[in-house]
């Protein structure tokens, strides 16, 4: 039944998303992290680029920046990011699309949870003579961290199946493979149902997983 | 200006907030030229590439407006579809019946775990291998679809939560007039949770016309993404500037959708304090609390 998937790389398709998963995550976790702190921060040019950045993003199709990635930066600029093989480039140019995208979510989800952290926390650290930075770092992102672990698996979540707009610039992840199958092979439905599944195998328990690592770790007030 | 995170500025810590701004512009003013001397050594920021955008008409009306047209028109029909479905599976979550309940659980939690792509590219197979919808006609078909059965299992959910946050006293009222489960349900709490949930209706609006360019990248979907190809061709390879003016455009589009959705939430905050209903006692928190908590749903 399940011959069809003979001389295809299946599981190496969906290591690739994996791959593009986790690289574009941490990217966009330290990115995002980034833009947060400048968010608050008491610099007002520091707080309008992070705002700016945030709007411009999160209102421009993922498409047209992964496109952009490798119609304008490496086709047109010649921007390769330190790799010389074609696939190599489409997949650094991916992930660095994917993270500079996500990192404007990630900002938005961590600034709603510096929005649940009482007004005191950040009173009392003041008191004590703590500067913006140690506040920052010591006593707010410590407990918006633990607020915010829902809606970053959300993003997580959301990141993963936006791995699969990769494709467009050819890097051959699950949905790249997918498409080639269905051209060559008979059987759309189980093919379908094959990848179907693949993403649900990857999405679903993050959810759980994280859901429950969410209930541990809150902050009960 | 000053916030919970920091004190009232005084001498030197303005003095030390100016150095940061300095520090700050300078790294931005490096890597605008950095930007800016790529771009001239690859003669993209020429006056020639830029001039057809601005002295004739010719590239609005040949690429850009048929694909914002085409743009536009799938998000239209897959919002028009997808919200009385999302709707019904959101009322179906919360049946009586367990028959109706976990059946419509099972289609959301599905459409949900799921990328859009990989619904579109199942369209578009399903529909050129069982229907004989014409080639022309066929991704639009696939992109609303993909869209339409994504957005629906969303719009459920919106529902669903919409339909949570109302008052117990609301179903109980409308149970004690007489009414049937039906009756209430369309008469008493759909109506408000839609209009509770009004902003986030439109914010989905947002990530709809975002996905429509998906159509464009990976089908051949004539949106306006896909008139990047041709109008950079025809205009001696300006991918940059052809880039820029399509992502203003999708910009301004989507801003205008953001700005509307925000103004309905002020709206309806404000008119729900004038009838006394707002729930009070929220404890006080560093920034102001919003009302729609940003749960990163909308990426």
């Amino acid at each position: 039944m399940f011959d069809f998937l003979k001389g295809y790389d299946l599981l190496g398709a969906f290591w690739v998303t994996v791959q593009l998963t986790v690289y574009s995550a941490l990217g966009s976790l330290i990115w995002g992290t980034l833009l947060a702190g400048m968010k608050v921060s008491p610099v007002p040019l520091m707080r309008g680029f992070a705002t700016a950045y945030v709007n411009v993003v999160r209102n421009i199709p993922l498409t047209v920046i992964i496109v952009f990635s490798s119609l304008g930066l490496y086709q047109t600029l010649g921007v390769m990011l330190g790799a010389d093989v074609i696939d190599d480039i489409n997949f650094r140019l991916a992930v660095l699309a994917l993270a500079a995208y996500t990192a404007a979510f990630v900002c938005e989800a961590l600034r709603s949870g510096i929005n649940t952290v009482p007004v005191g926390q950040a009173e009392a650290a003041r008191a004590l003579g703590l500067s913006f930075t140690q506040v920052l770092r010591l006593i707010i992102l410590p407990q918006a961290f633990r607020a915010v672990v829902n809606p970053l698996s959300n993003v997580l979540i959301a990141l993963t199946k936006n791995t699969t707009v990769a494709s467009a610039i050819g890097v051959v992840e699950a949905s790249y493979l997918m498409k080639d199958m269905i051209e060559a092979e008979a059987q759309l439905i189980l093919i379908s149902a094959v990848f179907a599944f693949g993403f649900i195998v990857l999405t679903l328990p993050t959810g759980l997983i994280l859901g429950w690592v969410s209930k541990k770790v809150a902050v009960k007030r | 200006m000053s916030s919970v995170l920091y004190d009232a500025q005084g001498p030197r810590a303005k003095q030390r907030n100016i150095l940061y701004t300095v520090l700050f512009v300078l790294c931005a003013a490096a890597v605008v030229w950095w930007v800016y001397d790529g771009l001239a050594e690859k003669h993209q920021l020429d006056w020639i590439k830029w001039k057809p955008f601005f002295t004739s008409s010719q590239p609005w009306e040949t690429y850009i407006w048929p694909g914002l047209q085409s743009t536009l028109k799938a998000a239209f029909f897959a919002l028009i579809i997808a919200l009385p479905l999302g709707a019904l599976f959101g009322v179906g979550r919360l049946s009586d019946h367990r028959w109706v309940r976990v059946p419509a659980g099972v289609v959301v939690e599905f459409f949900r775990a799921i990328p859009v792509l990989i619904l579109m590219i199942i369209a578009n197979a399903v529909y050129s291998e069982y229907t004989n919808i014409n080639t022309d006609d066929r991704p639009l078909y696939a992109v609303v679809t993909g869209l339409v059965l994504y957005n629906a299992s969303v719009l459920a959910e919106i529902v669903r939560a919409g339909i949570h946050t109302l008052p117990k006293g609301q179903g109980e009222a409308a149970k004690a007039l007489g009414m049937r489960k039906g009756q209430t349900m369309v008469f008493v709490l759909l109506p408000q949770a839609v209009t509770a949930m009004l902003p986030a209706i439109v914010s989905q609006l947002v990530v709809i016309v975002k996905d429509t360019a998906l159509g464009g990248a990976v089908m051949t979907f004539p949106e306006l993404l896909a008139s990047v190809r041709p109008m950079a061709a025809n205009y001696g390879a300006n991918t940059i500037a052809c880039f820029t003016v399509i992502a203003l455009i999708y910009l301004l589009v989507n801003f205008a959708l953001t700005s509307f959705a925000s103004w309905l939430e002020r709206w309806l905050r404000r008119n729900k304090k004038g009838k006394g209903t707002a729930p009070g006692g929220a404890p006080e928190t560093v920034g102001t609390p919003s009302l729609v908590v940003d749960d990163g749903r909308a990426v």
